[in-house]
C-alpha cells in the first residue's frame, strides 16, 4: 500500500510541478467543444438535443491525448524499468499511476464538463446525471487507456497508434454514458445506465492492472 | 503441441496438404457458388438479392472465427511462448480484418435493397465495424516497432483485450432490439433457414474456413522463408567474403527449441 501511495504522490506531484498538462488537457476539451456550434450551426435547439454526445466525445478525445504521459516520461528516463524490478506488485504501482492521471485530467474534465453544458444549452435536467456518469466514466477511461498506453511503448508513432488501439474500447463508456444523459434529458430514470457504467468501472478495476503490467513488463523485456 | 513448435516440422507437414486443401478449398467454393446462384430457390419475399446472403453470412462468421483464432494464438504465444503461435496470429489478422470487410460491404449492399439504407446505426453493423477497427488496431501495433518479437507480444495482449467484443458481436441481436434478424442458423432449436438455402450456405462457410487455412499456411510458410532469409543474411551467407555451408533445416529453427526431439 505504502508504494502505491509514494507513486500516487510523486506522479501528482510531478503533474502539479509542470502544471501545463492538466490545464492543456482541460483547453483541449473546451475548445474541441466549442467547434461543434461551428459545424452544425448556432441553433440552440440542435446544440441541446446533440451536447451530452458532444461532451462526451470531447471528453473521450482529451483522455486519450493525455494517456501518452502515464508512461511514456518514464519508460524514457528508465523510472520504469525501476518500478518494475521493485519488490512491490507491478499491478499496485500501475493502479498508482492510473488514479493520478485520474486526477490530473479525469476530475478538471468533469469540473469542465457543466460548463460546456451551459454553453451548449443542455437542459439542467441532465447535470446530475451528467457529472455521475462522468464520475463513473472517466476513472474506466484512464483504466482501458492504460493498457494501450503501456502496449505503444518503444513503438514507432505511439500517438497516433494509440487513438486506434483504445477509442474502440472506449466505446461502451460512450454509449451509456450519452444515454445516461439523454434519458435524464427525456424524464426517464437513468440508474439502468449508470449501473452498467459502475459495471464497466468495476471490471475495469479488477481486469486492466493485470493487463497493464503484463504490457509494462513486455515492454522491458 | 509443442513437437509442433519446431518450423521446420510445420513446413515438412504442411507441405503435403496444402495442394489438397487447396483444391478441397477450390471444390467447395464451387460447388457452394453454383447452389447459392443457380441451385437454389430465390427467396419468397426478397427475391434473388437473398442470394446475397451466401457471401455475407460465411464472410461474418470468418471475421469472427479468425478473431477468436488469433485471440487463442495470443494467449498461446504468451503462455507457453509458441514461436509459431506469434506468427500465425500476426498471419490471421489481415485475413479476418477482410473477411471483416467483405461482411460488413455485402451487408450493406443487402441493406439498401431491403431495409431501403446503405447503413444503419444497429448494435451488430456497429460492433462489427469496431471489430474491424480492434483487427486495424492489432496490424497496427505489431507493426508498429523495429523488434517484430516485441510488436507480436503486444499484440497478442491487445488480441485478448479485444476478445470481450465478440461475444457483444455475437449476441448483439439478442440483447438488443435491432433491425438485423435474430441468429437463425446456429441456435438452439435447430437452424431457421429452409433446407434448400442451408445446403449453399453450409458449403460457402466450409469453403471459406477452408480457404482460411490455405492462406494461413501460405502467409506462416512466407513469415517463416523471410525469417530464414534474415537469419542467413545476419550469419554471413551471402556474404562473399566468409563462405559458409550453413544450410538445411537448422537455419528455419534456430533460436526455437531447434534441439528438441520430432
Amino acid at each position: 500500500m505504502n508504494g502505491f501511495l509514494a507513486i500516487l504522490q510523486r506522479d501528482l506531484r510531478l503533474a502539479l510541478r509542470q502544471g501545463a498538462d492538466s490545464v492543456m488537457v482541460v483547453a483541449f476539451f473546451i475548445v474541441t467543444t466549442t467547434l461543434f456550434p461551428f459545424g452544425v450551426g448556432p441553433e440552440a435547439n440542435i446544440l441541446a438535443r446533440i451536447a451530452s454526445g458532444v461532451i462526451w466525445v470531447s471528453a473521450l478525445l482529451a483522455a486519450m491525448l493525455s494517456l501518452e504521459r502515464v508512461f511514456q516520461t518514464d519508460y524514457e528516463d528508465g523510472t520504469l524499468e525501476l518500478l518494475t524490478l521493485s519488490p512491490v506488485s507491478l499491478e499496485l504501482l500501475v493502479l498508482g499511476k492510473v488514479l493520478a492521471h485520474w486526477l490530473t485530467t479525469g476530475l478538471p474534465l468533469i469540473i469542465a464538463a457543466p460548463l460546456m453544458a451551459v454553453m451548449l444549452n443542455m437542459d439542467q435536467d441532465g447535470f446530475i446525471t451528467l457529472i455521475t456518469a462522468m464520475l463513473l466514466g472517466t476513472p474506466a477511461l484512464s483504466l482501458i487507456g492504460a493498457i494501450g498506453a503501456a502496449l505503444i511503448l518503444g513503438a514507432r508513432r505511439g500517438g497516433v497508434l494509440v487513438s486506434l488501439l483504445v477509442l474502440p474500447l472506449y466505446i461502451p463508456v460512450l454509449i451509456f454514458g450519452a444515454g445516461a444523459v439523454e434519458a435524464a434529458l427525456l424524464g426517464i430514470s437513468a440508474t439502468a445506465q449508470l449501473q452498467i457504467m459502475a459495471a464497466i468501472l468495476l471490471l475495469a478495476l479488477t481486469a486492466t492492472p493485470f493487463a497493464t503490467a503484463h504490457a509494462v513488463r513486455q515492454a522491458m523485456e | 503441441m509443442h513437437r509442433f513448435a519446431k518450423p521446420s516440422v510445420f513446413l515438412n507437414l504442411t507441405a503435403p496438404i496444402l495442394p489438397w486443401l487447396s483444391v478441397l478449398t477450390a471444390i467447395l467454393i464451387a460447388a457452394g457458388l453454383y447452389f447459392a446462384l443457380i441451385g437454389s430457390p430465390v427467396d419468397y419475399q426478397q427475391g434473388d438479392t437473398v442470394r446475397i446472403m451466401y457471401i455475407h453470412v460465411p464472410a461474418a462468421w470468418m471475421g469472427l472465427f479468425c478473431y477468436v483464432g488469433m485471440a487463442v494464438c495470443g494467449a498461446m504465444s504468451l503462455i507457453w511462448k509458441h514461436p509459431l503461435a506469434d506468427i500465425c496470429a500476426r498471419a490471421t489478422a489481415p485475413i479476418g480484418a477482410t473477411f471483416t470487410a467483405l461482411c460488413l460491404i455485402t451487408g450493406s449492399l443487402w441493406g439498401e435493397p431491403m431495409w431501403g439504407t446503405w447503413w444503419v446505426w444497429d448494435a451488430r453493423l456497429t460492433s462489427m465495424l469496431i471489430l474491424l477497427f480492434l483487427y486495424l488496431g492489432y496490424i497496427a501495433l505489431v507493426n508498429a516497432f523495429d523488434d517484430p518479437e516485441r510488436g507480436s507480444k503486444a499484440g497478442s495482449a491487445l488480441a485478448l483485450v479485444g476478445a470481450v467484443n465478440v461475444p457483444i458481436v455475437k449476441f448483439s441481436v439478442d440483447w438488443w432490439n435491432t433491425l438485423h434478424q435474430p441468429a437463425s442458423i446456429m441456435r438452439m432449436d435447430g437452424p431457421a433457414v429452409d433446407p434448400s438455402m442451408q445446403l449453399p450456405l453450409a458449403l460457402m462457410i466450409l469453403g471459406f474456413t477452408a480457404y482460411y487455412f490455405v492462406v494461413l499456411i501460405l502467409r506462416v510458410r512466407l513469415e517463416l522463408n523471410e525469417r530464414r532469409i534474415r537469419a542467413l543474411h545476419l550469419s554471413g551467407m551471402f556474404d562473399d567474403r566468409s563462405p559458409q555451408t550453413n544450410t538445411g533445416k537448422q537455419s528455419y529453427d534456430a533460436g526455437h527449441n531447434a534441439e528438441a526431439k520430432e
